[in-house]
């Protein structure tokens, strides 16, 4: 008896454990964590044995997980099965392609021919492709029925215009962008960002200037580019679909994975304004009546966050890239990229200083 | 016997006048089969080994066109059934369930659309992870940007369908932000400024919002505004840019390999 207990309160701290690490602040900073050590130590990363283990280990962790209440009843909810399945498949496709980079960066650096070498070997289409082609279509025709038989789509009751439901949540793949809504006004993370992420995924063939690992596996040989798109693709958009799927619930506010969603729970308030922290905290003065004075501050940061740091980088980091890729290109690289690391920096000042605005035009509904 | 009777098909005329040219055994035959083809010429003649290992593409281009084309046969069954009005469209959805035999329509319908949305994302990024954007490939991953945007709005037009309270309150959530676009939406930045004589010109009966939902809120309008742009507009533009993407891409040398 006395064992049970003692054992079932160990449960209790690792899942508690575990509901705090997945606090937004923490959640996001342990994936940028585990991002970058993947990527730093991808060659022993994506050993078979090694990545064996770690999916080994996500999975025996997701099976116990299963058997607390409120943690099967979100994973294996219809509509959140296939955000599971993206897990899964992201993380191995993942694992496939830096496994063939690691290998060809090897061969590379030994002089060795790449896997994807002979390129003059050419094989007819018919029958090799098409053939393969059409194993493939059996396979996942076999699969989506199976799938179609196992889970039945959800129908809920009637719409309702006057029933609001709580949470009212975006079809999960909008999730990153409603999650970008706790940060940003709508204007930003409903409009603004989403036309750049479109009108940057079209300009990376045009600003990405280096010859090299054109058609083969490779990571060493683009560093920086295979990091800025995983950045934005693995963090920003699929870290925070899962976020938002699996770890929002009712007034948007975050429950761990084995917590109860309640629904009393109020919404989280927000209240300081960076002109009230520069002009009251700061200075001791109270805020100036017209607005565009009172932001002037904000303005400046803002305005200097855009133009002076691209200079600065232009000068450290950035040297060989600037001189690779020349002036517009790079400007157009600082805007994509100063604007995708503008919501990680939000996110940052939201949970040390709880900041509301950095510029607070409401007057204008121009709220950044 | 089997034989015989295979050799008695091929020689006919009917067979013949379909397949112009002979069994596909030799590299000639075979290279006709793809040739006089309409639909296997979107294919190359003969492509790079390596291009069609599974480790390498993994296949994910091809999952995404099956699943495109699965919606599209799901789809135009589901459009029997289904009538676009708000007193209808939840029953007849409900109905299917009930009354259709073998209603695994819905289902098929609607998780090959999840599959897709996550299938058409690796597939990107397997593009990029190869550097098959870099050229000649810059133009055909626009082109694909663009089909990306496209299957993410097919998603998004049909998850309104079903008409039940998922389905409202996910379209409500998102075409609320239309609202905010910035000279566009009424609640949107720099909105205020456009009006004559004090007269606001956007608001929210006019504004981007109103433009996507035909109206001030989710109703029937906007319902039968997502039904032509689900099952017949978006689909349409898909199509074709597919065409542009495939022909692309044996134009630029077939699936990429080390140069
Ligand atoms: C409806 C969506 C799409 C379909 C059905 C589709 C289909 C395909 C297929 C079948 C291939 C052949 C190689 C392969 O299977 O990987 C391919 C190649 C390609 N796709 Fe897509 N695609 C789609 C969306 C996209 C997107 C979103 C992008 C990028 C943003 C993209 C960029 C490319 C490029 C650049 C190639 C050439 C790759 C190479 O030569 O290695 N496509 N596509």
């Amino acid at each position: 008896m006395d064992s049970i207990l003692a054992s079932s309160s160990t449960i209790d701290s690792v899942k508690h454990f575990i509901n705090v690490a997945c606090e937004p602040h923490w959640f996001l900073i342990i994936s940028v964590a585990a991002f970058f050590i993947f990527l730093i130590g991808y060659r022993t990363w994506t050993k078979p044995a090694v990545a064996a283990t770690v999916g080994a280990l996500a999975t025996l962790f997701f099976l116990v997980s299963c058997m607390d209440a409120n943690f099967a009843k979100i994973v294996t909810k219809a509509d959140n099965v296939p955000i599971v399945i993206m897990m899964v498949s992201v993380s191995f496709l993942l694992w496939l392609g830096f496994r063939q980079a690691a290998i060809n960066d090897e061969r590379m650096e030994k002089g060795e021919p790449l896997l994807e070498a002979g390129a003059d070997d050419k094989v007819l289409v018919w029958p090799d492709l098409v053939y393969s082609e059409l194993i493939a279509l059996v396979l996942c025709t076999a699969l989506l029925i199976a799938w179609a038989i196992l889970l039945r789509a959800p129908l809920e009751q009637p719409a309702d215009p006057n029933v609001a439901p709580n949470p009212a949540k975006a079809p999960w793949y909008f999730l990153g962008l409603q999650e970008m809504l706790v940060y940003f006004d709508p204007w930003l993370a409903g409009v603004v960002l989403p036309g750049l992420i479109i009108v940057g995924l079209i300009a990376i063939p045009y600003i990405d200037k280096n010859p090299r690992g054109n058609g083969y596996y490779t990571f060493k040989e683009r560093k920086f580019a295979i990091t800025t798109f995983l950045f934005g693709f693995v963090i920003l958009w699929v870290v925070l679909i899962i976020f938002g799927t699996f770890l929002r619930g009712p007034n948007w506010n975050f429950f761990g994975p084995y917590e109860y969603w309640d629904h009393n729970r109020p919404a989280a308030l927000l209240n300081t304004e960076f002109h009230d922290l520069f002009w009251i905290n700061f200075w001791g003065v109270p805020l100036p009546k017209h607005y565009l004075m009172r932001e002037l501050p904000g303005i400046i940061l803002l305005g200097a966050y855009f133009v002076l740091s691209p200079f600065i980088m232009k000068a450290t980091f950035f040297r060989k890239i600037y001189r690779d890729i020349g002036f517009m290109r790079y400007s157009m690289l600082c805007v994509l990229v100063l604007f995708m690391v503008l919501m990680p920096i939000k996110m940052v000042l939201r949970w040390t200083l709880n900041l509301h605005y950095v510029v607070g035009i409401t007057e204008w509904f121009l709220n950044v | 016997m089997i034989n015989q009777f295979g050799n008695w098909i091929r020689e006919s005329q009917i067979w013949g006048s379909i397949f112009r040219h002979g069994v596909p055994r030799d590299r000639r035959t075979r290279a006709m089969a793809i040739l006089s083809n309409v639909f296997l010429h979107l294919h190359p003649v003969a492509v790079r080994k390596s291009g069609i290992r599974l480790s390498f593409t993994w296949c994910m281009g091809g999952i995404t066109f099956f699943l495109f084309l699965v919606e599209i046969v799901t789809g135009v069954l589901l459009m029997f059934y289904y009538r676009p009005t708000v007193e209808y469209a939840y029953f007849d959805i409900q109905g299917l369930r009930a009354h259709v035999t073998l209603g695994l329509l819905r289902e098929l319908h609607r998780w090959g659309a999840h599959a897709m949305v996550i299938t058409i994302w690796l597939h990107m990024l397997r593009v990029f992870l190869t550097g098959s954007y870099k050229p000649p490939r810059e133009f055909n991953w626009s082109v694909g940007v663009i089909l990306l945007v496209l299957t993410l709005l097919l998603s998004f037009t049909g998850y309104l369908l079903p008409w039940d309270q998922l389905a409202m309150w996910a379209i409500t959530v998102g075409s609320n932000m239309a609202r905010a676009t910035p000279g566009a939406g009424s609640e949107g930045p720099l909105s205020a400024f456009i009006q004559i004589g004090g007269v606001p010109l956007v608001h929210a009966g006019d504004d981007a919002r109103f433009g996507l939902l035909a109206g001030t809120f989710v109703g029937p309008n906007a319902l039968l505004r997502f039904y032509v742009l689900h099952c017949v507009f978006i689909p349409c533009v898909v199509t074709v840019l597919l065409a542009v993407h495939f022909w692309r891409i044996r134009k630029d040398g077939g699936v990429s390999g080390p140069l």
